[in-house]
């Protein structure tokens, strides 16, 4: 891309293309840790209906690990349904992140790409929305393809697979998650400020979550950091770092499109 | 088999949806200024590398306190990273940290 036309159709088909590859390692790292939600949710005493409906209508896997926890705990719901939605807060900044981008899909679509916007989604699709410079609506339900559909499938053949289920650890796929979110921030990486928003919002994320929760951790490295790169001035371009045509990251500068601009066309912000 | 627990995920959805879907379907968002334009872009760099950094170096007890964790992972991470700003190969960087991990704990050096 130029950074500033928005893609053509071969260039959106490469970077969907370089979605795919992006997501293959994610997919098979949620439906590892999916077959193990199954049989924690089974040793907790969840019906497959009662898991199968968590993976299905909730699609959050820290979230549901710990209400499968407070659920073997004897924990009141009164005090699981807080802390999932603690947890999932940090979903807000995604949805944010996303929404000039998508603002010109129907409302009923937007309800349902709302619904699987995951780490994984919001990771996949913003890069390739960068890379091409405009939003792309098969481009998001891609990649949340990754992510749903092995969660789930996943969640049922653990609970009936039982004893048969490997510990992911023990393979290194608990590395998967880390890796492949600290590789895409990576990938959105062009401009100074990025940097710095990066690398703000995780060393605050850690520190704050060494004194209280994680999940208030990420959303709090998550907000401050970005509002801590724009006090940075935004330099010029570090393509080493940005978007090539096919890159993995983006064009520079290929920001969401904005009020009174075709939102086909990729604008600098 | 708790069958009850059907309306316990129900519940969660609907304290898990409002978070994904109210910025989202948000009218009057492309009126927002330029500054918070600059701002939602920096979100995703930031979010991401908080999220990595939190599971990378932070492990919970049942309380859900954080500790500081040093190991393998660290490093395992850190070579993905590199392959991804020195190849621009996502792939590649997660066979990489997979191999380490799994290696390292073979070996019983993690």
């Amino acid at each position: 891309m130029s950074g500033v036309a928005p893609g053509t159709r071969a260039e959106v088909r490469a970077s969907r293309r370089r979605l795919v590859a992006d997501g293959l390692g994610i997919a098979v790292s949620t439906g590892a840790f999916g077959l193990v939600y199954g049989l924690a949710a089974r040793q907790a005493g969840f019906s497959l209906l009662a898991a199968m409906a968590a993976s299905v209508v909730v699609l959050a896997g820290a979230s549901q690990f710990a209400a499968v926890g407070m659920v073997a705990q004897g924990v009141p719901w009164i005090a699981i349904l807080p802390l999932t939605a603690m947890l999932n807060a940090r979903h807000l900044l995604y949805s944010a992140a996303l929404g000039p981008w998508l603002r010109d899909r129907p409302g009923i679509q937007r309800v349902a790409m709302a619904h699987v916007l995951t780490d994984e989604t919001f990771a996949l699709s913003l890069p390739h929305f960068r890379r091409i410079g405009r939003a792309d609506g098969p481009g998001y339900w891609l990649a949340s393809s990754f992510v749903v559909g092995p969660w789930i499938v996943a969640t049922g053949l653990g609970y009936l697979a039982s004893g048969a289920v490997p510990d992911p650890t023990r393979i290194g796929l608990d590395i998967v998650f880390p890796a492949a979110m600290g590789g895409l921030a990576v990938a959105l990486v062009s401009q100074r400020r990025e940097l710095v928003a990066a690398v703000v919002a995780a060393g605050l994320a850690v520190g704050v979550s060494l004194v209280s929760d994680p999940a208030v951790g990420i959303v709090v490295g998550g907000v401050v950091g970005p509002l801590v790169a724009l006090a940075v001035p935004p330099g010029r371009d570090a393509r080493p770092l940005g978007g090539s045509p096919g890159s993995l990251g983006g064009s520079p500068g290929s920001g969401p499109p904005r009020a009174g601009e075709d939102p086909t066309i990729g604008v600098a912000l | 088999m708790r069958l009850d627990l059907v309306l316990l995920a129900a519940l969660m959805a609907a304290v898990t949806y409002p978070s994904r879907a109210v910025p989202l379907l948000a009218p009057g968002l492309e009126r927002l200024p330029p500054r918070a334009f600059a701002y939602l872009r920096l979100v995703g760099p930031g979010a991401l590398a908080a999220l990595a950094a939190v599971n990378v170096a932070v492990v919970t007890d049942a309380a859900r306190h954080g500790s500081l964790h040093v190991g393998v992972e660290w490093l395992a991470v850190g070579a993905c990273l590199a392959v991804v700003a020195l190849r621009r190969n996502l792939f590649l960087g997660l066979c990489l940290a997979v191999a380490i991990a799994a290696g390292s704990r073979a070996l019983g050096l993690a």
